[in-house]
């Protein structure tokens, strides 16, 4: 460090490099501005989700978690002026129509990973649908209900099944692709040794590929519900809306609500008592959507 | 049978035995159900295709290709084009995409890049889902109720001073481009970041060695070395993150105002090809339908194009890495 | 005293080796004492000297610390958030482990050729500026990638395909494409950590015959797990080891001395026993 080695190295010829830190030098200055910038960005971003979060607990939370929060969740929507009121219809109908999306997108999407993953996954068929799956996922949503409103609802009318139709076409590449990589990332050994004692294809399947690859396909199947609980568009005209709780699930022309609708529709009223309720039933569909996304964290968690 | 001579060969002390008839038949019916399941797939997507150019058919004979660049959307006098529509519907994923992607290429190299400590970055890569988990309609009431109020005096301001700049030539009178595009962003900021952490991630460390290895500085390093080997990734995420843009629906029809007008200014109401479907749809009589049916094909084309060369990039992405490694 | 040295040795945990005092000037000091990785203890002790226009080679075991003592040498362990260095390590009478050096100036004067070729995505010709483009050079870049691709015997492979990518090249020419890299800044120390390890024998030769023409003109220190290109191309030879049988896991060095020396008089049991293990 002190002077007196420098001129051993420049006897020699050599310039001694200076390796101080220049904190003023253009790169050093450089270099921090870029990363003040990073930081600031990341912060930016996290401001809406905290505003989000905020407006939701404050402006839904009163009712929610205040002495009321029993009307709130199963009374009517109020008409007009009315006061009071809640979402009980609008809840119900989510859940239904999730479930019917549900009990339709697994089976058909699991059955179709495991083609995908295992039975032929170099297939020109297999290419094709995983292609065709990953064009899916960026579908517009809303396409969907257009899709089965020319379908079912031009002949059967509104109802919580075409909702739900409409729901499960989302859901199912979601569905299909999550299991499909859960099913591939079983080891090859684990294949092997089933095949190595003889068992058949399907027994493999069943009982090695499926039980060791649950987790992750719960956690795509549980990241898919959450996706459609959230969606309004597909069930704008496939659903409709209703003031009242669903009657029957095999009646024709039978619109049914949704929170995600009762949101859409509460959000432009001039009526105070409704806006309050939209942030309310924001505040519920936040909540359905966190659970099963913390369910889906749950499953993928790998086990000790 | 040509199972057989294994039966014979195995004395009557073992319990090996070949797979039952009803065995044989359930694999075979097992897979033949997974077959046409994965053929299902296809199915769908030709169903969605088939169902709307029919449903569509009479307007494309009615409106052909004027139907793309007419400005009217007139139910009365059954004129419809869809011009505005289309503008709007690019013009607010353009503007989404420019912030959505500068802030999810930053997030991105945030997260894989040692800025921060690996449970902070948790507690950052956590926020990024949870932005991606908030339903589209809940962004839409946020938007009109807080971001709205938020950025009016902000556009009152540049409307009266930078009137003459096509960007601010009109005034916010609530609804309009810039809220819808904000909120687009918002929202496309998830899938932008999440690629892009997968591009930063399948760099191998030896190239972030090398770069290092050769003295530079961390921005050096991620800036000519990282991002350039990234690139084909990142442009995938840009690619597939505008494509979302394009058919997000339910926060645009509730911020951007649905006025069928073409204006380059932030704050004027525009329309797009989504918001149209959502806005007209649940009222339209048996002609507008049609019209909307079109419109709903000319969206599913645009994304369907946008999709797939999305997806080709990545696939070309993932192929360039795990093909040379 | 090497009687006294060898009771020693056999009591590792104690074990120093004595500092071997090179003839000619050195350009790295370096004085290690000790290296962590969060609370292990990877190397202790070692006191290893480079010399000027010469090729140190460090030898020894897997986990002797080997690697880790290189790349000690240019603050590459600083990628490591939980590595730990106490000691100095002198450049020139410099410090560079002192609190105001900056690392990335260090690695810019001490540059560094790894065990896998990593060139960049990008092409040969671009490759071999980056460094150049990086130093802010100004003057021929022709002249001076073409020189280091010269340098590295790859410039008559490659002089027609200089757009092509750096990655379309095969494993031999990917390593002495990185070498040409690295020395087309010509820094003054070529750190080399196992450069032939993924290379088939006719690339090693060529890598080996092109460490002897660098050492002309750059100082090199070399990690090799083959004791054979120790004794090829080293000048002095380092030998660290790594005490597995009595449950130790850190590396130290054993000894160091002029290669000849190290190979055919080894003054310790321990570097006999390595030595002859190999050879016999």
């Amino acid at each position: 460090m002190s002077d007196v080695d420098l001129t051993a190295t420049a006897d020699e010829g050599l310039v001694r490099p200076n390796l101080q830190r220049q904190m003023f030098e253009g790169r050093a200055i450089k270099n921090n501005l870029l990363t003040v910038l990073t930081w600031i960005i990341a912060i930016l971003a996290a401001i809406p989700l905290i505003s989000v979060i905020y407006m939701l607990l404050m402006r839904g939370g009163t009712r929610l978690f205040g002495a009321g929060f029993v009307e709130v969740l199963t009374a009517l929507p109020p008409a007009g002026f009315e006061m009071g009121g809640g979402i009980g219809p609008a809840i119900v109908g989510t859940l239904t129509m999730v479930a019917i999306a549900t009990l339709i997108s697994v089976p058909f999407g699991i059955m179709a990973a495991i083609y995908l993953a295992i039975l032929g996954p170099t297939s020109k068929l297999a290419t094709i649908s995983r292609f065709l799956a990953k064009v899916l996922t960026g579908f517009p949503s809303i396409l969907a209900g257009v899709f089965v409103y020319a379908v079912m609802v031009v002949n059967f009318g509104y109802s919580p099944w075409a909702g739900g139709i409409a729901l499960s076409v989302l859901m199912l590449p979601t569905v299909v692709l999550a299991a499909e990589e859960a099913i591939a990332q079983v080891p090859q050994r684990m294949k092997d040794a089933a095949f190595g004692i003889g068992c058949t294809r399907t027994q493999v399947i069943w009982k090695v590929v499926l039980p060791t690859g649950l987790p992750g396909i719960l956690t795509g199947v549980m990241l898919a519900i959450a996706g459609a609980a959230g969606e309004s568009a597909p069930l704008l005209f496939t659903a409709l809306f209703s003031n009242y709780y669903i009657e029957s699930l095999s009646a024709a022309n039978n619109p049914t609500a949704s929170l995600s609708i009762l949101i859409y529709n509460f959000s432009g009223m001039p009526f105070e008592n409704q806006i309050e309720l939209a942030w309310t039933a924001s505040l519920v569909l936040v909540l359905i959507v966190l659970v099963f996304n913390i369910l889906a964290r749950l499953f993928g968690q790998p086990k000790v | 049978m040509a199972t057989k001579p294994f039966q014979q060969a195995g004395s009557s002390s073992t319990i090996t035995r070949p797979p039952s008839g009803g065995e044989r038949a359930t694999d075979s019916m097992f897979r033949g159900i997974a077959y046409a399941c994965a053929g299902l797939i296809v199915l769908l997507v030709i169903a969605i295709l088939w169902q709307l150019s029919k449903e569509a058919l009479p307007a494309i004979a009615e409106y052909g290709l004027g139907f793309w660049y007419g400005t009217t959307w007139d139910v009365n006098k059954e004129i419809f084009g869809v011009l505005p529509e289309i503008w709007g519907t690019l013009y607010s994923s353009l503007l989404a995409l420019l912030l959505g992607g500068i802030f999810g290429i930053a997030i991105a190299i945030f997260l894989t890049q040692d800025f921060i400590h690996h449970k902070l970055a948790l507690v950052f890569r956590t926020i990024v889902e949870l932005l991606a988990a908030i339903p589209s309609v809940v962004y839409g009431l946020w938007g009109i109720y807080v971001l709205i109020p938020i950025i009016r005096p902000i556009a009152e301001w540049l409307h009266e001073t930078l009137a003459w700049f096509p960007l601010f030539s009109t005034d916010l009178s609530g609804p309009g481009l810039a809220p819808a595009a904000l909120v687009l962003a918002i929202m496309i900021l998830p899938t932008v970041a999440a690629i892009s952490v997968d591009a930063f991630r399948r760099i191998p460390y030896k190239v972030k060695e090398a770069a290092y290895g050769m003295g530079t500085t961390k921005w050096e390093a991620i800036l000519k070395v990282m991002l350039p080997t990234a690139s084909s990734g990142i442009l995938a995420a840009l690619v597939l993150g505008f494509g979302r843009a394009l058919g997000e629906t339910m926060a645009l029809a509730m911020l951007i105002g649905n006025a069928n007008q073409i204006s380059l200014s932030l704050f004027a109401p525009a329309n797009t090809l989504a918001s149209l479907l959502a806005s007209s749809f649940p009222e339209a009589g048996a002609v507008e339908v049609q019209a909307l049916m079109y419109a709903a094909l000319v969206l599913l084309l645009i994304t369907f194009i946008v999709n797939v060369l999305g997806l080709a990039v990545q696939q070309y992405t993932v192929r360039k890495f795990e093909g040379k490694k | 005293m090497s009687a006294a040295a060898q009771t020693v040795a056999t009591d590792t945990a104690e074990f120093i080796a004595e500092p071997y005092q090179p003839e000619g000037d050195t350009v790295i000091d370096c004085d290690v004492k000790k290296i962590f990785y969060g609370d292990f203890l990877a190397v202790r002790d070692s006191v290893v000297p480079v010399e000027k226009n010469k090729i140190t080679a460090f030898i020894g075991p897997s986990g002797c610390g080997k690697s880790t003592v290189l790349r000690s040498l240019n603050r590459m362990n600083d990628l490591i958030p939980v590595f730990r260095f106490e000691g100095t390590v002198n450049y020139h009478g410099q410090d560079i482990y002192a609190p105001n050096v900056d690392p990335v100036v260090v690695r810019r004067y001490i540059g560094m050729v790894f065990q896998q070729p990593n060139p960049f995505s990008m092409s040969i010709y671009d490759n071999v500026a980056f460094g150049l483009k990086l130093n802010k050079f100004k003057g021929n870049y022709d002249e001076k990638v073409q020189k280091a691709l010269e340098r590295a015997a790859l410039w008559k492979e490659v002089k027609d395909k200089l757009k092509n990518s750096g990655l379309s090249l095969s494993g031999g020419q990917q390593q002495r494409l990185c070498i040409a890299r690295a020395i087309a800044t010509e820094p003054d120390v070529l750190l080399m950590d196992e450069p032939c390890s993924a290379l088939d024998p006719i690339a090693t030769r060529q890598v080996e015959e092109l460490m002897l023409e660098l050492r002309e003109r750059f100082t090199v220190g070399l990690v090799t797990h083959n004791m054979q290109q120790a004794t090829r191309v080293g000048d002095t030879t380092a030998f660290f080891s790594v005490d597995i049988s009595k449950g130790g896991r850190t590396g130290y060095l054993v000894e160091m001395g002029p290669t000849k020396q190290v190979f055919e008089d080894p003054q310790q049991d321990l570097t006999k026993e390595y030595v002859r293990g190999e050879f016999s």
